[in-house]
């Protein structure tokens, strides 16, 4: 936007709940922000809609106590974030405020505390050379941040081409030192800091294109990678009724994945859980480095009793987080938990505005609004030819667990993998509660992808793949045929075809989230239990009444649970191998 | 309330609905306290001079001249230990005929905790109920709500499990208690020799619905001081949590908000999240745990109250009644304490875990069997085994009148397994069974 000369100011005219109507006495922007002063503390809004001299915010604080002719005072700018070193490790409000340099325990209105430390000196190499071109995302040097390779670069809001005038000696810096000055093709000179401003609306496009995704990102999660796998660069959601497993599912997959960069967007959920990735994630380790979870997370709070409003930008701050990253050539992994509050704020805010409700009472835009934010999502090419990836998992809390609904609805049409959870899953403990027969990664259509796995894991896997899901849909068949006719209504083979299906149920989908060894499965491993339970459903056996199919598979299944919880190829491991080896013969045919 | 100089005082009304009163004023604050004819009443919207205020008590009988005070300040609760062992009302004034309370005036509702100078739960608060010590075990600083059909004993309960828990402090909100629920409390906690530890606000169904808004703000907000303040263990008891919802649905209505699902205001899971959020653990020792009832119509929790509640606590419990054995026991199906895994196997012994989950998964096999025999097929061996199981696991373990230690919980659970089942049936780690197998 272009900053207004003197900045407009207004007078508040009008209280909603944190909807505020202001008089204003120049020009202002449509999501421009805006400060009340309500004593002391100026109280942080964004402008939603203006009629005539009237502009409509939304403020991001509780308005208690707020009157008719308290001063605003408008900024000039839209709600920003600010890029720079120092944002990993750190627990940020939905604004970006630091959380941890706030003062007292409870949280006071209009405390804005820095989202940078401005004080600490970084140390700095150039990576560039005067008389280089540069544009926006540009890299001109690099800092380690807790060991990441962190890029300086051009500003996201530089248009067309710069030359790089200038640039630091190798030192120490503070973020906001200048480390470089740009030029433009007329010679107006740009200074450069470490730290940069952008408006967390607009998506960063500091890249030269996006091609489709082809590559795995391994969770160590089974029914994801092995079934249903999410790609570098993917965008996925988890939709499931309270209780099912989504927020165990995200912290797993935050703590698993192979991602150099992890944000957490805790939007609008429980407090508990945030404390449970502050206290545990320091101490535990990536499994990919060795060195602490902490050091590549970020995590952006907005817990469900912090402002609504805030509660909106928290997601976007989170995404322009994650795409600051990407453009430094980085493996983004962003979790948003849950989307659906997100969708709720909006709600609370077109309705207080009195605007024509679309289904649900959801604003008429909204699956607009969401496609919009999944597309920020993906795999690009940076101009530098390196490549930097945001993979995106949202959870969508679908009220009454109904699907049919507004949030569900319009995600489903723009992520490509679709993790439902199931309620009668959940109700009887078969965690993770992902639906496998529902659900579905539609990366595993893409050829591109195909081709990676087959190198990576095994030169059929995806028909394997194929092969477990058609075992696990003949079994929910044969379960229905069973419900129905009763055990001795149908065939040995009916049962065995349905305890084949539980074999892998029990062994691939069934996952201990909390159990040390079994929470999370490498790739390798996964590859080894799949060729198992495989050679399990492929073993002919031979029964003489349907009444010895149980008892026998839950031995079999028994052995091979055992195995997940042991070492991978630990002598425990093998053991349970072998009683398997032994439990099948028995009944084998040769 | 006396009035005072300060106070500016309007006597011109200009709309009235059944809940709220619109009147020309100026220099007034958003949800600041006012007296509308000797009623409280509080700033819900203002455009220019226009300000419209919440009656709480109703607004029948009320004059378009009758006398508006505004009070300079949202509704306050004077908090002090002089607080405990009292009943007070919605607002915060006494009901017991004791003196008011003298001590620091705060408002209700105040700011969040932020949450970086929380404390991760990790204190098990022990009931003596299997079907929660055991399958649900409860933690401080967490939320969780019976959902409960409206005759089932969830009152007693939630009696049950305040005395047991050694709280410091038992602070009870009734929302739209029946006076015979009220006077049950009452003689509970008086018969327990715990009313000095107590501290109550009532509204009861003899009074105005809308007055239940404040009922859970000034129990969190004496919480808060006995948690921050005093360093002490707060177990808050919310009862009935759907009648608040209601409340706050007419509220909306009356302000003609466009309703979502089941006629709740958009903001339903807003509302009540700022209340079931302020249960926390604190570094200093002091924690807020809330347990609060949530009653369904016709059992459904897919309705917009159970619906957003569940989304907000940390699990939910179950009551129902087994008629197997008579008994009222806690659902092991439905039932879930999301915190449980913070102390279980770590404050309790290393095989809890896996015998909590292997019971529940026999139990289930049961209720499998149950459903075959009323379709009319024949039962298995296995079937007729887990039916025994189920029945001595109800009696022993479920039912809500059993109060013994976890210990003890775990040992009737390994024997009931050995009773009745093979190893490989029970599927718990071998180290377990090595440990704990009781042969028969
Ligand atoms: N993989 C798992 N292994 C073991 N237990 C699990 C697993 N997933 C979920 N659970 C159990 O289910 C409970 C609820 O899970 P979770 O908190 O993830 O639900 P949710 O879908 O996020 O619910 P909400 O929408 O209310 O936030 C957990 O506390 C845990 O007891
Ligand atoms: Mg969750």
């Amino acid at each position: 936007m272009n900053d207004t000369a003197q900045h407009t100011k207004g007078k508040v005219s009008g209280i909603i709940a944190n909807l505020v109507i202001v008089q204003v006495d120049g020009p202002v922007a449509q999501n421009e922000i805006g400060f009340i002063r309500h004593g002391g503390a100026p109280l942080m809004a964004e402008v939603i809609k203006i009629i005539g001299d009237k502009a409509y915010v939304q403020v991001f604080e509780s308005t208690r106590g707020l009157q008719p002719g308290m001063e605003v005072e408008f900024a000039g700018h839209l709600l920003e974030a600010t890029l720079g070193p120092g944002i990993l490790s750190r627990n940020y409000d939905g604004l970006m405020h630091d959380l941890d340099t706030m003062t007292g325990i409870f949280l006071k209105r209009g405390e804005y505390t820095p989202a940078l430390d401005l004080e600490k000196k970084w140390s700095f190499r150039p990576l560039a050379q005067p008389g280089s071109p540069a544009t926006a995302g540009s890299w001109l040097g690099e800092v380690k941040e807790n060991n990441i390779p962190h890029k300086i670069m051009a500003p996201f809001k530089l248009e067309g081409q710069y030359t790089i005038q200038s640039l630091a000696a190798p030192g120490d810096y503070t973020v906001t030192e200048t480390i470089a000055v740009l030029a433009d093709s007329r010679g107006n000179e740009v200074p450069v800091a470490m730290a940069q401003q952008w408006p967390v609306k607009r998506a960063v496009k500091a890249y030269r294109n996006k091609p489709r995704p082809f590559k795995l990102l391994e969770t160590g999660v089974r029914t994801i990678d092995t079934l249903n796998p999410i790609v570098e660069g993917g965008t996925g959601f988890i939709p499931g009724p309270f209780g099912s497993g989504k927020t165990v599912m995200q912290h797993a997959i935050s703590k698993q994945a192979e991602a150099d960069i992890v944000v957490v967007a805790a939007c609008g959920e429980r407090a508990n859980e945030v404390v449970e990735l502050f206290t545990e994630f320091p101490e535990l380790d990536d499994p990919w480095t060795g060195r602490k979870l902490m050091e590549r997370t970020t995590i952006i709070a907005n817990t469900s009793n912090m402002p609504v409003a805030a509660r909106e930008a928290s997601v976007y701050t989170a995404m322009t987080i994650a795409e600051y990253y990407r453009s430094m050539g980085l493996k983004v992994l962003l979790l948003a938990d849950s989307t659906s509050r997100w969708a709720q704020a909006l709600r609370e805010m077109s309705n207080r505005m009195e605007e024509l409700p679309g289904p649900d009472a959801f604003p008429m835009d909204l699956p607009a609004i969401i496609s919009n934010f999944y597309s920020r999502a993906g795999i690009v090419f940076l101009s530098n030819g390196q490549t930097g990836s945001i993979t995106f998992i949202g959870t969508v809390s679908p009220a009454g667990g109904n699907l049919k609904e507004p949030v569900t609805e319009s995600t489903k049409k723009v992520a490509r993998c679709f993790y439902a959870l199931s309620q009668q899953r959940a109700d009887s403990k078969r965690y993770p509660a992902i639906d496998p027969i529902e659900s579905y990664s539609k990366y595993l259509e893409y050829p591109e992808l195909q081709k990676t796995l087959n190198e990576q894991i095994a030169p059929d896997w995806v028909n394997r793949v194929e092969e477990l899901k058609n075992i696990l849909l003949r079994g929910k068949e044969a379960s229905e045929q069973i419900n129905i006719l009763g055990d001795d209504g149908v065939s040995v083979d009916t049962h065995l075809v349905f305890w084949r299906s539980e074999v892998i149920d029990s062994i691939i989908l069934q996952q201990d989230a909390f159990d040390e060894v079994d929470a999370r499965s490498p790739m390798k491993r996964q590859k080894y239990m799949v060729d198992k339970v495989l050679e399990v459903a492929a073993t002919e056996l031979s029964f003489g009444s349907y009444e010895e199919v149980n008892p026998f598979f839950k031995r079999v299944i028994a052995a091979l649970r055992q195995m997940n919880y042991s070492e991978f190829e630990s002598e425990k491991f093998k053991k349970y191998e072998e009683e398997l080896r032994q439990i099948l013969g028995e009944r084998k045919t040769s | 309330m006396e009035t005072r100089a300060f106070q500016r005082i309007y006597t011109k009304i200009e709309e009235i609905t059944k809940a709220t009163c619109t009147v020309r004023a100026s220099g007034v604050g958003y949800e600041e306290l006012a007296m509308v004819a000797g009623r409280e009443a509080q700033v819900v919207k203002i455009m220019g001079d226009q300000v419209t205020l919440q009656v709480f008590a109703g607004t029948e009988g009320i004059p378009t001249n009758a006398e508006v005070v505004f009070m300079g300040k949202a509704p306050t609760l004077k908090v002090g230990d002089a607080l405990a062992g009292r009943f007070f009302n919605a607002y915060g004034q006494p009901i017991d005929d004791g003196p008011a309370v003298e001590g620091e005036e705060r408002e209700i509702g105040g700011p969040s905790v932020n949450p970086v100078r929380r404390k991760q739960p990790s204190e098990l608060i022990t009931t003596g109920i299997a079907g929660i010590d055991l399958n649900n075990t409860l933690v401080t600083g967490q939320k969780i709500p019976f959902f409960a059909d409206p005759d089932q004993p969830f009152n007693q309960v939630m009696a049950m499990v305040a005395l047991r828990a050694k709280a410091d402090k038992i602070i009870l909100g009734g929302i739209g208690l029946t006076n015979d629920d009220y006077l049950f409390f009452r003689n509970v906690f008086e018969n327990a020799g715990a009313l000095h530890r107590i501290v109550s606000f009532v509204n009861t169904t003899e009074d105005p619905p809308v007055e239940r808004l404040l009922v859970p703000d000034m129990a969190l907000t004496a919480a808060e001081y006995f948690a921050v303040e005093k360093n002490e263990k707060v177990l808050a008891l919310l009862t009935d949590m759907t009648l608040y919802a209601d409340a706050l649905s007419i509220v909306s209505n009356r302000m003609d908000q466009i309703p979502s699902k089941d006629s709740m205001p958009g903001s339903l899971y807003s509302d009540l999240a700022k209340l079931y959020e302020k249960a926390v653990q604190f570094e200093a020792g002091g924690s807020i745990t809330i347990i609060a009832v949530t009653t369904l119509s016709g059992g459904d929790i897919t309705h917009a109250i159970p619906d957003n509640t569940g989304y907000i606590t940390e699990g939910q419990l179950f009551l129902r009644r087994d008629t197997e054995v008579g008994k009222v026991i806690v659902d092991p199906f439905r039932s879930l304490s999301r915190l449980k895994q913070l102390v279980i196997g770590k404050k309790t012994r290393a095989d809890h875990p896996q015998v909590m989950n292997a019971a529940v998964r026999l139990y289930a096999d049961a209720a499998n069997a149950r459903t075959k025999l009323e379709n009319g097929f024949d039962l298995t061996d296995y079937d007729e085994r887990a039916l025994e199981f189920a029945r001595e696991y109800s009696r022993q373990l479920l039912a809500i009148d059993v109060n013994i230690d976890t210990e003890k919980m775990l040992e009737t659970a390994w024997e009931l397994f050995a009773r009745y089942f093979s190893q490989a049936e029970v599927g718990i780690k071998q180290e377990f069974m090595d440990q704990y197998w009781q042969e028969e």
